[in-house]
């Protein structure tokens, strides 16, 4: 778009006042100066997005008004009409479009200057290296799993010095917000201080499944009825037919079976709107809160890239159903998670092979005991995995180490079905390797 | 019996979820006038024109200008120069083609000095970034018109401000987060005690004994206890409740594998937990509205409040109608079945009984028997349990040297720290949120000296210490009224500094509270913040204070 001849100091006025005034409640080492506002309009101050769904709309419109300009958003979804209730960046119209690429042309309209780049796909498919680019990654996020990935690229930046210390210029900070009808949290994420997102996994409860010999025998709620004609009759009356949770087809075959079961037992209660909440897991969701947790998110943002003031330390939930309330926790680092902690230090020949470093872990006295066939990765790279990647992965096994990771002090994962979870060992190249 | 494809059904699913159908008539039914437009007042009403409310009124007396481009999304480049009244109402009409959108270029405060009647054409008026003289007249203008409740709201540096304001608000549907399953097992009425003492439990199978419903055993094994302890049921007491969970636990066949009696123990306190009436259900119960304040204009609310006390101290027996669903047990379809039909009909009989009791009041309050549905009655019989009213002083009352209750907020400002609930008190007194609430009256009071703000761009922070400082020392936050506030100095600091600057993230925040909160005041479902609530994004807290 064409620029605007604004006056920028009379643009950005009120984020002036707190960007070159000194403050007494302000982060480590704040500098209130004209140069900070500068930094965050600058190709230096790149900022991930996320999702451009409910909170990356958001986030988005935050951080083009908080005076950031480089900003990348990405997501792998379509728009579909009951968004439409809270990703304001969205018309009808727009229903069968990318998200990111429609999120990324409104905001770039709107905002003069703005530089919003979109990317259409898959988390998983955008090189670790990639994320690296970024100043500040901010999560808006509907799943355990997305999470768990960003949190594991994000980690495994992350290295230690000799000392045990983290190496700072390794430090990715992530925001992580998340929103479920009038909840939510906001959490800050400083890889190597405060906890990842897998030292507190505990804080998301199990998602509760129906046990199957209620679906099968004892159904007693329409939910079970729904249940069995998704999960059991499903497979049985159309073998080899994938479910797809977004064909309309689908989803009435379910809703109509379910009305019949539910019948011949005598419950009550199957609706339509039943069905695709109980089979596609909806999770209520409103404008408000939303805005809300983004809001926090972006904000928390703008603190850590320039301290103006005082950061969430660390985790920040909020309920909004009954008045308003919310709670600050500082929740620990978990020292020996398999993420984010230094690992276990292993010596390792950097001229052996990936299968000898394997036969080391196993033969190691404290480590082999829980490990039977383990699996090795290094970020989100196998190096070798047992199961689907096994025969992609095997040539690894005659390659030297060292071609195949690089750097001393290397976080590498191993997972083992004997494992609760992931290891984190962390490689010491040395040429006295015991044999 | 197919899905019937509506559009708006679609595009609302989400939030239908949340407040059903009904809720979300009384969305589409509110109109909402909207005082001042920037990024405080737009932020909130984006959120609740995407909720679908029927229309929006704007009143405005500026036009846009480059400070606009800096921190509100509902302004375009192009429209430097025009009214931003007309300027958000466009831009706003984008996000949702059902609601109709109107603006008047006009200073909010002349209107509510010149033109009070205004606002007696609104459900609900919300008044952003305004000050504490023209809010408690606007407070007062609102309560006359009998319908307009006001929502106020600020957003100061980083601060935020939320208060409602209206005489009374009734909820039915409350929704608390955990809510107590109403099983009645301390004092089951007669066909459920009845249906429990029908089954032998050692003559079934071990199929049919593994699949009876915890109420059953429950209900069997208090039966036990009472032959055993003449005729009393279970305590309280750690004793009495660890052996009849023992008692209850002898009752399995196999150690483990039978989980009704896993649910058993675990709602075993249900027998020895003795039925109680919710404080704050009994305080609406004994409300004089109910009582001998209950007239021909009473609201429903009292009506229904008072014929659910007519039927507690009748047919219920010191209890409330039940509420009559059953949470999902280990069981056969059809021994579940059979119970959930038994708390249906035992609901329903209630539900019979207190119609009886509202007819009897209409008809003595002259009003017509059919003033009252029964899906009305059922509703509230329902949620008997959770019914809630609160209650708003006015701004008058709260500001007023006489009436202003001081010795709350003097505890508050000692309190210390943040947190909601008076929790982590680790910080010294007067840096709580409360000094905020103190700091942000200051502020209001050092503009109607100067004409201005505090550390207003034009100013040094510093050189405006002095007078803020005067100005909160001006609070009433002692029992004796005239107290000198503590205020830290940080905090104080900190208001210079932020000049009054309106962040975008600030006013997103709160926008997204507001619209949270219209949404509880227009829907009356879920419960609205009580009091003031103030929002310090400085230390990630929200404190609520009752003034």
């Amino acid at each position: 778009m064409d620029d605007i001849q604004m006056d920028d100091e009379e643009r950005w006025r009120d984020l002036d006042l707190l960007l070159t005034r000194p403050g007494r409640l302000v982060g480590p080492g704040f500098e209130p100066c004209p140069e900070l506002r500068a930094f965050l309009q600058s190709p230096d101050c790149r900022i991930l997005c996320v999702g451009a769904g409910g909170l990356g709309c958001e986030i988005l419109k935050d951080l083009a008004l908080s005076g950031v300009v480089h900003i990348d958003v990405i997501d792998m979804d379509t728009i579909d009409v009951s968004n439409l209730n809270r990703q304001f960046l969205f018309r009808m119209k727009d229903v069968g479009q990318p998200k990111a690429t429609i999120a990324a042309e409104r905001i770039n309209a709107r905002v003069p200057g703005v530089r919003v780049t979109p990317h259409f796909g898959r988390i998983e498919d955008q090189p670790a290296d990639w994320y690296r680019s970024f100043a500040i990654i901010i999560l808006g996020l509907d799943s355990l799993e997305a999470r768990r990935y960003m949190n594991s690229v994000v980690c495994g930046f992350l290295e230690y010095d000799d000392t045990g210390q983290p190496d700072l210029s390794t430090v990715k900070p992530m925001v992580d917000g998340g929103t479920e009808g009038f909840k939510g949290h906001a959490r800050v994420i400083l890889p190597g201080h405060t906890p990842c997102f897998e030292c507190t996994l505990w804080l998301f409860p199990p998602q509760t499944k129906f046990p199957l010999c209620t679906l099968a025998e004892t159904p007693r709620s329409a939910a079970h009825c729904i249940e069995y004609a998704h999960l059991i009759l499903w497979g049985q009356v159309r073998p080899g037919e994938e479910f797809d949770t977004d064909s309309e087809e689908h989803m009435k075959w379910v809703y109509e079976r379910a009305a019949e079961r539910a019948k011949q037992y005598g419950i009550h209660g199957v609706t339509y709107q039943l069905t695709q909440g109980v089979v596609k897991n909806i999770i209520p969701a409103i404008a408000s809160t939303n805005a809300i947790i983004s809001a926090q998110c972006v904000l928390e943002a703008l603190k850590t890239l320039t301290c103006f003031s005082t950061g969430l330390d660390n985790y920040m939930m909020y309920v909004g159903s009954t008045g308003l309330y919310t709670h600050t926790a500082k929740y620990e680092k978990d020292p020996n998670c398999p993420i984010c902690s230094a690992g276990v230090p292993v010596e390792v020949d950097p001229d052996c092979t990936l299968q000898q470093f394997i036969d080391h872990l196993r033969s190691d006295p404290s480590l082999g005991k829980h490990l039977s066939a383990p699996s090795v990765s290094f970020g989100a790279t196998n190096l070798f995995a047992h199961g689907v990647f096994e025969a992609e992965t095997a040539p690894n096994l005659s390659r030297r180490m060292a071609d195949l990771v690089p750097d001393d002090g290397t976080i590498l994962t191993v997972n083992d079905k004997r494992l609760r979870g992931p290891m984190r060992v962390r490689v010491r190249y040395s040429s006295s390797m015991k044999a | 019996m197919a899905p019937v494809p509506d559009p708006k059904a679609k595009r609302y699913d989400r939030q239908l979820r949340i407040w059903g159908t009904h809720g979300q008539q009384r969305l589409e039914s509110c109109s909402i006038c909207l005082l001042k437009c920037g990024p405080t007042g737009s932020e909130t009403l984006k959120n609740l024109v995407l909720g679908g409310i029927a229309s929006f009124t704007i009143v405005d007396g500026e036009k846009v200008e480059a400070r606009d481009l800096g921190n509100n999304f509902l302004v375009s480049a192009s429209s430097q120069g025009e009214p931003r009244a007309k300027v958000v109402t466009e831009l706003l009409q984008e996000l949702n083609e059902s609601v109709s959108g109107s603006y008047v270029e006009e200073v909010p405060e002349v209107l509510i000095t010149d033109n009070p009647q205004f606002f007696h054409s609104f459900d609900l008026v919300i008044a952003t970034q305004m000050r504490e003289q023209d809010m408690v007249k606007l407070d007062e203008i609102c309560r006359s018109t009998g319908r307009a409740k006001l929502l106020i709201i600020r957003s100061y540096g980083l601060v935020g401000y939320l208060r409602a304001s209206l005489p009374e608000h009734h909820i039915v549907e409350s929704k608390p987060d955990s809510q107590l399953d109403d099983l009645r097992l301390h004092q089951p009425w007669p066909e459920l005690l009845q249906f429990a003492s029908s089954f032998d439990l050692s003559s079934l199978d071990d199929i049919a004994h593994s699949h009876m419903p915890y109420v059953v055993i429950l209900l069997q094994a208090a039966e036990r206890w009472r032959a055993a302890h003449g005729g009393l049921l279970p305590g309280t007491s750690s004793a009495d409740k660890s052996a009849f969970k023992a008692q209850v636990a002898s009752m399995r066949r196999t150690v483990d594998g039978e989980e009704n009696f896993d649910e058993a123990l675990k709602a075993a306190f249900h027998v020895s937990t003795p039925y109680r009436i919710p404080s704050e259900v009994r305080a609406l119960l004994d409300d004089e509205a109910a009582g001998a304040g209950l007239g021909p204009g009473s609201d429903e609310f009292w009506v229904m409040v008072a014929a659910l006390k007519e039927f507690v101290e009748d047919e219920g027996a010191g209890t409330l109608p039940l509420e009559g669903s059953i949470p999902d047990m280990h069981a056969t379809t059809d021994m579940y079945l059979r119970v959930q039909h038994l708390y249906r009909e035992k609901a329903e009989r209630d539900v019979a009984a207190v119609e009886a009791h509202v007819r009897q009041l209409l008809a003595r309050l002259g009003q017509p028997a059919d003033s009252i549905s029964h899906d009305t009655v059922r509703l509230y019989c329902r949620h008997a349990r959770h019914l809630r009213c609160v209650r708003y002083r006015t701004l008058a009352e709260e500001t007023g040297p006489e009436t202003a209750r001081g010795s709350v907020l003097a505890a508050a400002l000692s309190a210390g720290g943040g947190g909601g609930l008076g929790f982590c008190g680790d910080l010294p007194p007067g840096s709580s949120d409360a000094a905020l609430y103190v700091l942000l009256r200051a502020a209001d009071r050092f503009h109607a000296q100067t004409g201005r703000y505090p550390g207003a761009p034009t100013a040094d922070p510093q050189d405006d210490l002095p007078l803020l400082r005067q100005a909160a020392m001006q609070s009433p936050d002692s029992s004796s009224g005239s107290g000198a506030a503590i205020i830290s100095e940080d905090l104080l600091a900190e208001t210079c500094r932020a000049g009054a600057a309106e962040l975008h993230v600030v006013a997103a925040f709160m926008g997204g509270v507001a619209a949270q909160e219209a949404i509880k005041l227009v829907t009356r479902q879920f419960v609205p913040i009580a009091g003031t609530l103030i929002y310090n994004a400085m230390s990630c807290t929200t404190t609520a204070l009752e003034l």
